[in-house]
């Protein structure tokens, strides 16, 4: 897939004498060293990273940590100190002022940590900033505004002004107004940390939903790793303004760089986190529709010491025979398993989430099948593989 | 032993000289734009009967304040004034602060938002400002007198002098105060400069230059009695008439007049500046 945003060897430093801040973090100082020393804040140190286009990128870490000058500076609201910011294969931190202006008009949309509402305006014509700017025509402006506070729920209060909206509501405000616009980069800086958990997950829910219909690149800034986990498909971490780990979700979790990471992610639920694929089992045997009969499955049964085989057809997973049933139909004297087969089973997918896995196996009598998109048999998952699974990751 | 004077009242006196020569186009265009101008106003503010422009003051006071209060004030006040003879030149004095209001904000909201948006005439216009407060109101009579002669084209410039520079200084505070992210917001979606001013910044000042053109307004009020001793008419030249005749009664009448003037259209003021803040 095509990068959308490289960032190379950025940094930004808050003070007049940048340089020397820069040299001394080269050097190997930290940022609480550099501060005493020279009076300059590091915001953004040394961080390189791509956003490929179509991703969610979620950028993670404390508080001051820099992740909103990381983004301030892929559409140059803060002018980075030094680096490369290339968006679309543009130097954005070598155009020009009205080119400044033009390319943020062309590409980007952005929710804001602290809402920046517009007082003066209503909802509505807070959610049509954007396209005012664009120059959309007043009837097209209406309808998309209008379709955009639909979407985050807050059809209705189009007329109503800011400060009579709650902060969650606000929130949804700014957000509208970045996805009336209908950029292709959105870079949202916390944009769902005011919300409700109810609400929040809503929106999440919205948010991937839409990134399935329309492929955005999303820099997305959270401070919660639950929604790092569902949203990112991938993550950086950030300390004192240097990436120090980036991954997916599982890489992050199972492999973090440093005690700083592990701290981070320490308390996640490994249950959201781990996927069918990670935990699943070689099934030990299977038995094929066409040319096995109920002796053959049993006899395979036996051998692998297992109560129940599925069967395949046509190179699918086409249903499950249990030992029991196996036995009577070839008392029976049954030609093939047509009789005894259950072929309505339930399946699971390679990225199906491990919260999702617990309930399904509580209620089978037989393993959990794995299948990919063409239905093929993968895996199988028991509850000691599950729980294996859970209990490994959880302890390192 | 002599010492050297430094010539600083020499030089503004040639400075003076050099701009009633120099500008004479400029000083003949403000001539006749305040000249025009107070005579429309005088004659509009002089068409109906007092007590039928009472009314429509009252009205005014009212829609604009939407306070009771302010309204019937308003009425009284103006009627008191009909009763104490001074209908004629309290017209006078509102069409004069009237004029030099329209030119101080004309004059003013450019070089605040001017100054708002460029340090280096920040920087320039500030100390400037800072003289000009200080400077006793009476200082700006006097270049008044050979730039207009006497009359009430000089009380304007005076006036507009004196009354611009807090039109200035709260529209230049008015737009430094719009919170960072809300200026961040306008630039992220691509908002030109032209749009930002006025989109954004601008409407958002509105308060706090409301708040300018109120100071400006009483300071022109103030300032509109003052140039009197120019030979503006008004209540000023009444208070002034009184003064050289010594009839203390009639100089408090036109006092409480000037009063009640000020009471009025600071209120009124007050609340058109602040109506809007609620609903933000
Ligand atoms: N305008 C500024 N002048 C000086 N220092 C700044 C400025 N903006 C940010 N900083 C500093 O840069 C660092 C990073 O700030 P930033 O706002 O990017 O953090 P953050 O990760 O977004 O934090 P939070 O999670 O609280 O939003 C902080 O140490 C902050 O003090
Ligand atoms: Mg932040």
């Amino acid at each position: 897939m095509a990068q959308k945003i490289m960032i190379e060897g950025l940094f930004k430093v808050f003070g007049p004498h940048p340089q020397n801040a820069i040299e001394l973090f080269r050097q190997g100082h930290s940022k609480n060293e550099i501060m005493e020393k020279t009076r300059h804040q590091i915001g953004v140190a040394d961080a390189s990273f791509t956003v490929d286009e179509g991703e969610i990128l979620v950028v993670m870490g404390l508080s001051g940590s820099g992740k909103s000058t990381l983004v301030r500076c892929i559409n140059r609201l803060i002018d980075p100190t030094a680096g490369k910011v290339i968006v679309d294969g543009e130097d954005v931190t070598r155009l020009s002022v009205e080119g400044l202006r033009q390319f943020r008009l062309d590409h980007f949309g952005m929710v804001f940590q602290n809402f920046a509402l517009f007082p003066h305006r209503t909802v509505l014509q807070n959610a049509v900033y954007g396209l005012e700017i664009k120059k959309v025509d007043p009837a097209e402006r209406k309808e998309r505004g209008m379709a955009a506070l639909e979407q985050v729920g807050l059809a209705g209060w189009e007329d109503s002004y800011p400060a009579q909206l709650s902060g969650g509501m606000q929130q949804r405000v700014g957000l509208a107004r970045a996805l009336a616009l209908d950029a292709d980069i959105m870079l949202m800086d916390e944009a769902f940390s005011a919300l409700d958990p109810l609400i929040r997950s809503d929106m999440q829910d919205e948010l991937l939903a839409l990134q399935d219909k329309v492929k955005k690149t999303i820099v997305f800034i959270s401070h919660d790793l639950d929604e790092a986990l569902k949203l990112g498909d991938r993550i950086i971490l950030m300390k004192d303004g240097a990436i120090i780990q980036s991954g997916t979700a599982e890489e992050i979790l199972t492999k973090p760089a440093d005690d700083y990471v592990a701290k981070f992610v320490q308390d996640v639920d490994m249950a959201k986190v781990i996927t069918a694929e990670s935990v699943m089992l070689k099934p030990k045997a299977m038995a094929y529709y066409k040319t096995d009969g109920p002796k053959a499955a049993l006899h395979k049964m036996k051998q692998s010491q297992i109560s129940t085989i599925f069967v395949r057809k046509d190179k699918k997973l086409f249903g499950v025979v249990t030992a029991d049933d196996c036995a009577m139909a070839a008392k029976r004297g049954d030609p093939t398993l047509e009789q005894i087969l259950n072929t309505d089973i339930e399946t699971v997918s390679l990225e199906t989430p491990g919260v999702d896995i617990i309930p399904l196996l509580a209620r089978l009598p037989y393993p959990l099948p794995v299948v990919d998109a063409d239905h093929k048999l993968k895996g199988v998952i028991i509850k000691g593989s599950l729980l294996a699974g859970l209990s490994e990751r959880g302890t390192d | 032993m002599t010492v050297y004077r430094i010539p600083i009242g020499d030089a503004i006196e040639a400075g003076i000289d050099f701009f009633v020569t120099h500008l004479s186009f400029a000083t003949i265009a403000f001539s006749k734009f305040t000249t025009k101008g107070i005579a429309y106003l005088s004659e509009i503010l002089m068409f109906l009967p007092p007590w039928a422009m009472i009314l429509i003051f009252t009205g005014l006071a009212w829609f604009l304040s939407k306070k009771w209060g302010i309204g019937l004030f308003t009425l009284i006040g103006m009627s008191l004034i009909w009763n104490m003879q001074l209908w004629g030149p309290t017209m006078d004095t509102i069409s004069l602060i009237i004029i030099a209001t329209l030119l101080s904000v004309a004059i003013g909201i450019p070089l605040g938002i001017f100054s708002a948006l460029s340090t280096t005439a920040y920087r320039i216009i500030t100390p400037v400002l800072d003289v000009m407060q200080t400077m006793p109101a009476f200082v700006y009579l006097i270049p008044a007198i050979p730039f207009f002669g006497l009359g009430a084209v000089g009380a304007i410039f005076a006036t507009v002098i004196f009354s611009v520079p807090p039109c200035i200084r709260l529209t230049c505070l008015g737009i430094q105060q719009v919170p960072r992210e809300m200026v961040e917001a306008a630039d992220a979606f691509g908002s030109s400069k032209a749009q930002k001013l006025f989109k954004v910044q601008l409407p958002i000042a509105k308060t706090t230059i409301m708040a300018g053109i109120n100071q400006t307004i009483m300071l022109a009020l103030s300032m509109v009695v003052i140039a009197a001793m120019i030979g503006a008419k008004g209540l000023g030249g009444e208070v002034w008439r009184a003064i050289q005749r010594l009839e203390a009664g009639r100089g408090f009448e036109a006092g409480i007049g000037i009063v009640i003037i000020a009471i009025i259209l600071d209120r009124v003021m007050q609340q058109v500046a602040g109506g809007k803040k609620q609903q933000m």
